[in-house]
């Protein structure tokens, strides 16, 4: 397959950066998107041109690391990962345009690499369970419904990869938020902090500069594990309940 | 921005309850809006309610679009730097016109009032201070019809989007059941409301009603 | 105590009793005694009584002593948290943008814990007799119980963290019987266990560092360990986003930065995992241990082409109904495999094994695979002129099942393979291949888990731990966690209690002098402006190693390949091309700093290969091996951890010999026919 690049190469930071256009040829749909993309930076490489930086590491859909915003899909025309679309979705000789994720909070580091520890930062505001190494009771001492237990695993698949801000047209974190809120809120484990969670984790992702959520649903679509748009309506009844605790 | 957006729904309901007493003769709808004149007496003064329904909406219009303005803000705010392609996947052409739409509906929303309630503005010169005159007469003039009929549209969109935003927003979709069940509470409203309203001017303009 | 397993000398090559096929390839060392802070008496109360004899630094003091941590997987996660709360000043680094990222999020199937709330008759006893044996009787007694010991705290641990376990309708927790134990004691979250493990670390870790006690250095890569008098003082990151080269000095270092299986290039782990940070430390005077135990997993999805970055592992329960084949005509190998008819296919598993079968252990089935491949009956896409694949037929299950059952059991597996490969496994046959998986060698760490050097600590795959020469399913999520939550923050305390240390500052002469080391090295990539890329070399060194160090190992291949590892090695050096600069993100100068350190470990992994000729767990040697083909363990000669000593730049590694004492189990070889 043969395929022209528009990939987005920005120097830094300061730079203003723009798209430039490559043509790669020989792909084999047995590729991985970033697959293809290495094999560009080795051509590169051999043209003394600066390979093309981007983020990725597990390359099979797990750990969150990839983030392309391929011809203006968070994560390119299917429901997964850069590093687990394969080529095979794309037409030979068509052109594939690469950008980073665009969001004031998530601001370019290089090229296709882009700062998301906005993310880190909300969840130190309170997205985790109060419980110090050691101090747990027994795994039995409370049962959890099955019901419950699920829908906190389901949401719980959050990669934290951020395509939900990248989809979303007011650059939201919501889906994210929800997501954290909904998994410790269905489980007893994370009762106790409830409503401070809630106040914290939005108050951390409003000063992060994202925007606010306007339930289009963008963010739910383009989220590779299917997180459903039902965790911020999760979200913003904790959070209403947590106003009402005082919060 | 749900709160105030249920008032309106709410509010949009009654007003086309109003507005289709017009099949019903001349009689019948300036009776009805003498009614709500008459609303609540003796322990309202005449107008009262009229005149309290007026403050909370136009305190919910105040609210809504300050809202609206604030989540417009920060959303530019949020992405300062564009993307060179972005492409919506399955979101609904309603959701992505909220703020376009809104601000028709702002603007519609103040011809209306001059048209009607403030202003009172007959396009045929004819009287003012006759409800039923005045609709008829208006709605007479086709150019007027369509402004109301493109304002019915922006409407029907607007609620079909706001309505299971609203629900959203105060946390009462949290499954798939009820998500389902506001999405659809949304459509049937938007088709119920802009459909509702649109009958009236269309059959005005049919001579349906003269 | 007696020790009841003589030893030969070290490595004499002249002894005509043993085989020395490493002789001239290292330097015989003093024996360790690895009882270095053990505590002796009943297996059961041995932890107990070194975290009672452990001092404990008192706590109005603790947040003048500082920890640094790198790694932020499940053993580095859950340390620099534990530690943070105790309210120790800690530094935790990790090279991906945030902690969340590491590797153990990968881990799928479950975490083992002796809870036995199944009521099936599992018990600390047995969760250790199990990884004792599974470790093919190289792995320390004391470590191993310890482990099946605080298995069940972990449990406790992640579920009042908020880990979303599998639960049954009554709403206690779901276990299952994993790797083929005889007890159901495998906590599980669908098939994401790892990531769910991790979050929970990392959540920990986010709310020490919200509560100041950690501060997280995220996109930095230790590059240098700092010793300062005998001691592990600190260490030299790049930060990976400016290119600043930044000292960080401690009272004490934590190394818990994972495996080497990249040293494979094509492995199941992250394309970022690699051997920095522990050998750097092998360099500064840290043992490396077993550097040649390398766990190969069976079931991964085959390499594709050329352009392969690395490989997916899908579970190993697909051999219960998969029944595994190859064409018996090589000339079939490109035939479409439903035209192949059922007598010309050999079901060679079912055939060399007729009592195991499809199910026989994972090196078993990975080495047959590979001679099938090597006879040239491979199957899939020729990549350099080999079909590296064998096909897993659902065929007869879909048959006996019906499509429905198959998909209920394995559907997401199939959705896998069939999103990588393009191809439906309902239809045609699925291709496997075996890939590097998890290493059991890792940095030589006494019962405190620290290591050769005083002040440095390791944690999780990144020391020799507790697995010996292969590891259970569902044992390395419990290790990392241990080591972090429970092993290291009561160990590391007894250390901590004799500071504090003397006061070093940046200019003191040992931290200028690894800094410039760092620098050195950095500025001699970014100017020799060679003509290779970085990714070009390791891709050859994992060739090399996969081919001769990978699942069937010989004294021929194994010198060979040190002779093909040193070459590369010199040709890295002075032809690696390196482009941009050195002072922003430079993801080639990233690499090529890996790629450095991986073909030295590569080199030691070949020598400790060459050294211990015996078959045991993960390690196999052609010239050990039964009649049958089976490994063969020589326990009178080889019931040893073999810990490396770097010697310096171009020398030969010293050999220091920890012999394994067994007290309680008795050695047994194992029999699968």
């Amino acid at each position: 397959m043969k395929f022209t690049l528009k990939i987005w190469r920005q120097d830094g930071p300061q730079d203003p950066g723009g798209i430039r256009t490559y043509e790669l040829d020989e792909v084999s749909e047995d590729m991985s998107f970033l697959e293809m993309l290495d094999v560009l930076n080795e051509q590169l490489i051999a043209g003394d041109e600066e390979p093309i930086v981007f983020d990725h590491d597990c390359r099979e859909g797990i750990c969150g690391s990839c983030d392309l915003m391929i011809n203006g899909e968070a994560h390119g025309p299917e429901v997964t990962t850069t590093c687990q679309l394969h080529m095979r979705s794309f037409h030979d000789g068509e052109t594939i345009t690469v950008e980073p994720w665009r969001a004031t909070a998530f601001p370019v580091i290089k090229d296709l690499m882009v700062d998301r520890s906005a993310f880190d930062r909300i969840i130190a505001s309170g997205g985790f369970v109060s419980v110090n190494t050691g101090a747990a009771p027994d795994a039995h001492a409370t049962p959890v419904p099955k019901e419950n237990a699920d829908r906190a695993f389901d949401v719980a698949t959050c990669i934290g990869c951020g395509a939900c801000v990248a989809a979303c047209p007011n650059g939201s974190a919501s889906l994210f938020l929800g997501a954290k809120i909904t998994h410790l809120g269905e489980l007893p484990q994370g009762q106790a902090e409830r409503d401070s969670r809630v106040a914290g984790m939005v108050a951390q992702h409003d000063h992060e500069g994202f925007g606010g959520c306007t339930n289009i649903g963008e963010c739910t679509s383009a989220c590779p594990k299917g997180i459903p748009l039902d965790v911020i309506s999760q979200l913003n009844k904790d959070l209403r309940t947590a106003i009402k605790h005082g919060h | 921005m749900a709160l105030t957006g249920l008032i309106f729904v709410g509010y949009v309901l009654a007003h086309m309850y109003g507005n289709l007493k017009a099949f019903a003769g001349e009689a019948a709808f300036n009776g009805y809006a003498e009614h709500l004149r008459e609303l609540g007496e003796p322990l309202l003064p005449y107008s009262g309610f009229l005149w309290i329904a007026r403050v909370v909406l136009l305190a919910s219009l105040v609210l809504h679009v300050y809202a609206a303005v604030t989540l417009w803000r920060r959303a530019r705010a949020a992405r300062t730097t564009k993307y060179v392609v972005k492409k919506n996947k399955h979101s609904s052409v309603s959701s992505h016109w909220m703020r376009w739409g809104g601000l028709t509906l702002l603007l519609f929303i103040v011809w209306h009032l001059l048209n009607f309630t403030v202003g009172k503005v007959n396009p045929q010169g004819g009287p003012t201070n006759n409800p039923y005159q005045l609709m008829v007469d208006s709605f007479e003039v086709w150019w007027l019809t369509l402004i109301y009929l493109v304002a019915m549209v922006a409407l029907g969109l607007h609620l079909h989007h706001g309505v299971w935003s609203a629900g959203q927003t105060l946390g009462l979709t949290n499954s798939v059941r009820q998500r389902v069940l506001w999405k659809r509470a949304g459509l049937v409203l938007a088709v119920v409301v802009a459909g509702g309203f649109s009958l009236v001017p269309i059959s005005v303009l049919l001579g349906v009603i003269s | 105590m007696t020790d009841t397993l003589k030893t030969s000398d070290p490595a004499s090559p002249d002894d005509p009793q043993r085989h020395d096929d490493a002789a001239g390839y290292y330097v015989p060392g003093e024996p360790l005694t690895g009882r270095e802070h053990a505590p002796d008496g009943p297996l059961e109360e041995r932890w107990s009584k070194r975290v009672f004899e452990a001092r404990i630094v008192n706590p109005a003091n603790r947040r003048k002593v500082s920890v640094i941590v790198v790694g932020t997987g499940l053993a580095g996660g859950s340390a620099a948290a534990t530690l943070g709360e105790a309210g120790y000043q800690v530094k935790s680094f990790c090279y991906q943008d945030s902690p969340r990222r590491a590797h153990s999020i990968a881990a799928q199937g479950g975490i083992n814990g002796a809870k036995n709330y199944k009521g099936d008759g599992d018990s600390v006893q047995r969760l250790f007799y199990d990884t004792i044996k599974g470790g093919d009787y190289r792995s320390r007694e004391s470590n191993v119980y310890r482990l099946a010991e605080v298995s069940a705290s972990i449990i406790d641990q992640c579920v009042a963290q908020g880990v979303p376990f599998a639960r049954e309708y009554g709403g206690l927790l779901d276990n299952r019987s994993f790797g083929g134990v005889q007890v159901s004691r495998t906590f599980y979250a669908r098939g994401q266990t790892g990531q769910q493990l991790l979050i929970g670390a990392y959540q920990a870790l986010e709310r020490q560092v919200g509560a100041g006690t950690v501060e997280m250095f995220t996109r930095h890569e230790m590059l240098e360990l700092v010793v300062v008098d005998g001691r592990a003082r600190g260490i030299i990151a790049r930060d990976m986003v400016t290119g600043e080269i930044e000292t960080h000095l401690a009272d004490t270092v934590v190394l818990a930065s994972g495996g080497y299986g990249n040293v494979f290039f094509l492995s199941t782990n992250a394309m970022g995992c690699n051997v920095t940070a522990t050998w750097r430390a092998h360099r500064k005077g840290a043992y490396m241990a077993n550097p040649c135990y390398t766990q190969i997993h069976p079931t991964c999805i085959p390499v594709s082409g050329a352009h392969q970055s690395k490989l997916t592992l899908m579970s190993e329960s697909l051999r219960n109904d998969g029944r595994i084949w190859v064409p018996k005509d090589a000339k079939d190998a490109d035939k479409d495999p439903r035209e192949i008819p059922e007598d010309d296919r050999d079901y060679y598993l079912e055939r060399i094994y007729p009592a195991f079968g499809n199910l026989v252990p994972r090196d078993i089935a990975s080495r047959q695979a590979k001679n099938m491949c090597d006879e040239g009956r491979g199957v899939g896409p020729e990549v350099d002129g080999v079909r590296r694949g064998v096909y897993l037929d659902f065929a007869d299950a879909i048959e006996r099942l019906g499509r429905k059952a198959v998909e209920s059991k394995y559907g997401n597996l199939f959705d896998m393979y069939a999103r990588i490969t393009g191809e439906d496994p309902y239809e045609v046959p699925m291709r496997i291949y075996p890939a590097v998986h998890y290493v059991m060698g890792g940095l030589w760490v006494d019962y405190d888990l620290q290591a050769s050097i005083p002040g440095l600590f390791v944690a999780g795959e990144a020391n020799f731990s507790d697995h010996g020469a292969n590891r259970l399913g569902a044992s390395a999520l419990m290790q990392g966690l241990a080591d972090g939550y429970f092993v290291l923050p009561n160990t590391i305390r007894d250390y901590l209690a004799d500071s504090p240390f003397d006061k070093i500052t940046e200019d003191h002469p040992a931290v200028v002098e690894a800094r410039q080391a760092v620098q050195a090295r950095i500025d001699h990539f970014m100017t020799t402006k060679g003509t290779r890329s970085v990714d070009s070399y390791h891709r050859e060194l994992g060739n090399i190693m996969w081919e001769y160090c990978g699942m069937e190992r010989t004294e021929d291949g194994l010198k060979k390949a040190i002779d093909l590892i040193r070459t590369l090695k010199d040709d890295f050096w002075r032809n690696v091309k390196v482009l941009g600069s050195a002072d922003t993100v430079n993801q080639s100068l990233e690499k090529a700093g890996r790629v450095a350190d991986f073909l030295e470990l590569g080199e030691l992994m070949c020598i400790d290969a060459l050294n211990r000729r015996e078959s045991c767990g993960g390690h196999f040697r052609a010239e050990s091996q039964t009649e049958d083909g089976e490994a063969l363990r020589h326990d009178d000669q080889y019931a040893y951890v073999a810990a490396w000593e770097w010697a310096g730049e171009g020398q030969a590694p010293v050999l220091h010999k920890e012999d394994l004492v067994y007290e309680f189990t008795e050695m047994k070889q194992r029999s699968y026919k």
